[in-house]
């Protein structure tokens, strides 16, 4: 396939990927109300342990020995190999020796001896704040990217790029909710780089577009879109290989805890670019771009 | 846009070398040389292993101590000016009391004198009035709750840091946030649950005399028992001296008894006051109260003058290595509680290290390969410039003593994706140019200029994404914003820039023959 020379008719199907858009979209806020995230202890407050031991064994029986002494809800899963765990759990416990009693437990109910690698307790508070700053700061970062094209291009490039990545921030959300990844802070920093990436691809078409519209001012406005995706397709498809060779790099070798940050950045590229080409570039058609660049003639109010 | 004066050269190289002065000490087999700058990227706890332990001062037991005092001064001070007042009751941040109507005027002017209601630290109102009918409420000012609140935080801080310097763990990093928070961060420590149970505890301790039988029922009695025989005594709430008047505590061996015991050591005012009482009461049952617990109870045999003293309560050595250091270190003023743990073990840490650097390392090489496969020759020139980027990232982390976290590695790794994104933007640009022009330089040159907004553009907007997770992240995601941060900006520099030389030197050597792009 040689993308230099064939021209694709993105536009032609414009108003079928709105509507695939709004669908995933949909499905997307209805997982995400209907069945919720999981969310993990930055969030709902409470422990992860990840332990370690000398012997394979199972996480059925950690989990039940754990119930045992009352932790409230208890989750074990295998965490990389069949010696590694992952324990969350509901309670964060007030006393301070709280994960100290925990070990205790463990070893002299599974007569075994249980290395805590890594242990995360996070209270009711903080989780609240957490929670708070991570919505705040998605929300500052659109806004701010809003300013940023506002002031670079015109409001209906803002408008446009501001929806795409509406759209990548939620269907990357509801890919959590149906997937059932655990949702933490590395998951919203991971959306946040989507956010910054798929603004970058938008920015590149826009770009054109803008350029595009400078210079030519026959064409039709659609044919005039399609034209610059089109020559920009070669940058977009190779920049997305190449960013995506770099996370599934980070997926496969970095380890399990930066299994859902990866997948989250993976999943943000796809969509990213998927949306710059179906969603930013066509949306611009149905609001009136202004054609004539030539004169800084500023009609804002 | 490919000419580059000998000055711009000069720049660019010694940007480059500066880069790779601060990179190389971080590689192992620079570390001791005498040559290179100390400075090193820090490791977040998250690699190097360690705890972050945020703790909270629940200030609610100063501030009703507060209203207390409040209380008796105001009472006081009503009672001399012949004001009626009844019904006198605490509430969680205020006092309320009923009071005569027809007295009002007089009241008010009492209450809003400078001598009871002024903060003395900021000269303002130390609490506000409110009147409802007959019932008048007295609430502490926000300014005035958060001055206790901050001294507070004050005195327990350095607390806490004696304490941690006492159990000897490395550059402990210990910090306020906010009114009523210390976040302490602790590298390289394997288990924190010895800190944890030495942060849990006020240590509060304080000599008293366990009340006669005859005045047991008096109001400065109060009944407090014993953790570890589980008897109850009712002790005097007058206090004779207190860990204040502490000097010195170690922990030691009563061979007599064959068990572990605190020997302490007081200040001068201490000793006197407890030489004055124990001379007057022999006989007489001590109580050693820590934190409402009677530690032990021994009987007052002489009068002791000497200024030291023997806690025993049947301790293992570890408790009482641990009180000594408690007592040592001084009270809390109030109870800190944990409210946010994050601990990594040391092996954990460098096992993320090795996995963190072989996706590094496996996603680079992609990425060369990569670029090798789409633009050949120049597909090199963007690889000596992704070198170089990930040079001058490792320099710059290392000159501002930045730390790198796990989340931080695969922030250098996608900058590492979307790096090349600059060099695809210029190549693909020549491509289109190349059609309509022929003449190499030109068609280089002209994609140079255009591409520039378009790189601009598309990295501010990455970059706002980068400083609003800084200033919004914590930790390990703070690590990331960094990175991402600094790979933006020296994304720009070596592809931009570098990557702009290399090229032009290129084709000005290479006029002659067919350029494949």
């Amino acid at each position: 396939m040689n993308i230099y020379n064939k021209k694709y008719n993105f536009l032609k199907f414009k108003k079928s990927f709105l509507v695939l858009s709004t669908i995933l979209f949909a499905i997307s806020l209805g997982a995400f109300f209907a069945k919720g995230l999981n969310l993990g202890v930055d969030f709902k407050g409470g422990t992860v342990i990840e332990m370690k031991l000398a012997q394979p064994y199972n996480s059925e029986d950690i989990r039940k020995s754990l119930l045992k002494i009352n932790l409230g809800d208890v989750v074990v899963k295998e965490f990389g190999s069949s010696r590694e765990f992952l324990a969350t759990i509901e309670k964060k416990g007030k006393n301070n020796d709280f994960v100290g009693s925990i070990k205790k437990h463990l070893e002299s109910d599974l007569a075994r001896e249980f290395d805590f690698r890594r242990v995360e307790v996070v209270g009711s508070k903080i989780s609240k704040e957490l929670t708070k700053s991570g919505l705040y700061s998605v929300v500052l970062a659109l806004f701010l990217m809003l300013i940023y094209i506002w002031i670079r291009f015109e409001w209906q490039f803002s408008l446009g790029s501001i929806l795409a990545l509406i759209h990548d921030v939620v269907i990357t959300i509801g890919a959590f909710s149906l997937v059932g990844f655990e949702f933490n802070l590395s998951i919203v920093a991971a959306i946040l780089t989507i956010v910054g990436y798929s603004m970058n691809d938008t920015v590149v078409i826009y770009d054109r577009i803008r350029e595009f519209l400078k210079i030519d001012d026959r064409q039709d406005i659609q044919e005039l879109i399609n034209d610059a995706v089109n020559s920009t397709l070669p940058r977009t498809l190779k920049t997305s290989v190449t960013t995506l060779l770099a996370l599934v790099s980070i997926y496969v070798f970095g380890g399990e805890i930066l299994k859902g940050f990866s997948f989250a950045l993976i999943w943000g590229v796809l969509i990213g670019t998927y949306s710059s080409i179906f969603v930013a570039a066509p949306i611009l058609v149905f609001f009136k771009v202004k054609r004539n660049w030539d004169e800084e003639v500023d009609t804002t109010p | 846009m490919l000419y580059f004066s000998r000055l711009k050269v000069f720049s660019i190289i010694s940007v480059i070398f500066i880069g790779i002065y601060f990179f190389l000490p971080n590689l192992t087999f620079f570390n001791n040389s005498k040559f290179f700058s100390e400075k090193r990227v820090n490791l977040g706890l998250d690699l190097q292993g360690g705890s972050y332990l945020l703790l909270e001062i629940d200030s609610n037991p100063l501030i009703e101590q507060r209203l207390q005092a409040k209380s008796l001064e105001v009472r006081r001070e009503l009672r001399k000016n012949n004001i009626q007042y009844k019904n006198f009751s605490f509430s969680k941040d205020s006092l309320v009391f009923i009071f005569d109507e027809k007295q009002k005027e007089t009241l008010d002017k009492i209450l809003n004198d400078r001598l009871i209601n002024s903060n003395i630290k900021t000269g303002g109102k130390e609490f506000e009035i409110i009147y409802e009918n007959n019932i008048i409420k007295l609430i502490f000012t926000k300014e005035n709750v958060n001055l206790i609140k901050k001294n507070a935080l004050d005195q327990s801080i350095e607390i806490v840091r004696n304490r941690i310097d006492e159990l000897g763990t490395k550059e402990p990093n210990i910090v306020t946030r906010g009114l009523d928070r210390i976040l302490v961060e602790l590298p390289g420590l394997k288990d924190p649950s010895a800190i944890k149970k030495l942060l849990g505890k006020t240590a509060k301790l304080t000599l008293r005399f366990v009340a006669n039988s005859s005045d047991e029922n008096s109001l400065g009695v109060e009944t407090l028992s014993s953790k570890s025989s589980g008897s109850q005594y009712s002790v005097e709430k007058r206090i004779i001296i207190s860990g204040e008047n502490l000097i010195d505590a170690q922990p030691g061996f009563d061979q007599l008894n064959n068990s572990s015991v605190v020997n302490f050591k007081l200040d001068n005012i201490g000793s006197r006051k407890f030489a004055l009482a124990s001379k007057e009461n022999v006989g007489r049952y001590l109580a050693i109260v820590l934190d409402k617990d009677v530690v032990s109870s021994p009987v007052i045999r002489e009068a002791i003058v000497t200024g030291s003293g023997q806690i025993s309560g049947n301790f293992t050595t570890q408790e009482a290595n641990e009180l000594a250091i408690l007592l040592r270190a001084g009270a809390l003023p109030a109870p800190l509680n944990i409210i946010e743990e994050r601990s990594v073990g040391p092996d954990l840490g460098k096992e993320s290290i090795e996995k963190g650097i072989l996706s590094l390392i496996i996603g680079f090489l992609l990425v060369m390969i990569y670029m090798i496969y789409n633009y050949r020759i120049f597909g090199v020139f963007s690889n000596v410039s992704l070198l170089t980027n990930l040079v001058l990232i490792s320099g710059v982390l290392s000159i501002f003593g930045a730390t790198l976290t796990l989340p931080g590695i695969a922030g250098i790794i996608l900058t590492v994706g979307m790096a090349v994104d600059s060099n695809v933007l210029i190549y693909e640009r020549v491509k289109e140019e190349l059609k309509k022009e022929k003449n190499y330089l030109i068609a280089f040159d002209t994609a140079y200029k255009k591409v520039l907004t378009t790189i601009l553009d598309s990295n501010v907007t990455t970059l706002i994404a980068a400083i609003v997770l800084y200033y919004m992240g914590s930790g390990p995601v703070k690590g990331f914003a960094i990175t991402l941060g600094i790979g933006i900006l020296s994304t720009f520099f070596t592809t931009y820039v570098l990557g702009r030389l290399l090229v032009a030197k290129y084709i000005k050597n290479n006029k002659e023959t067919t350029i494949v792009i």
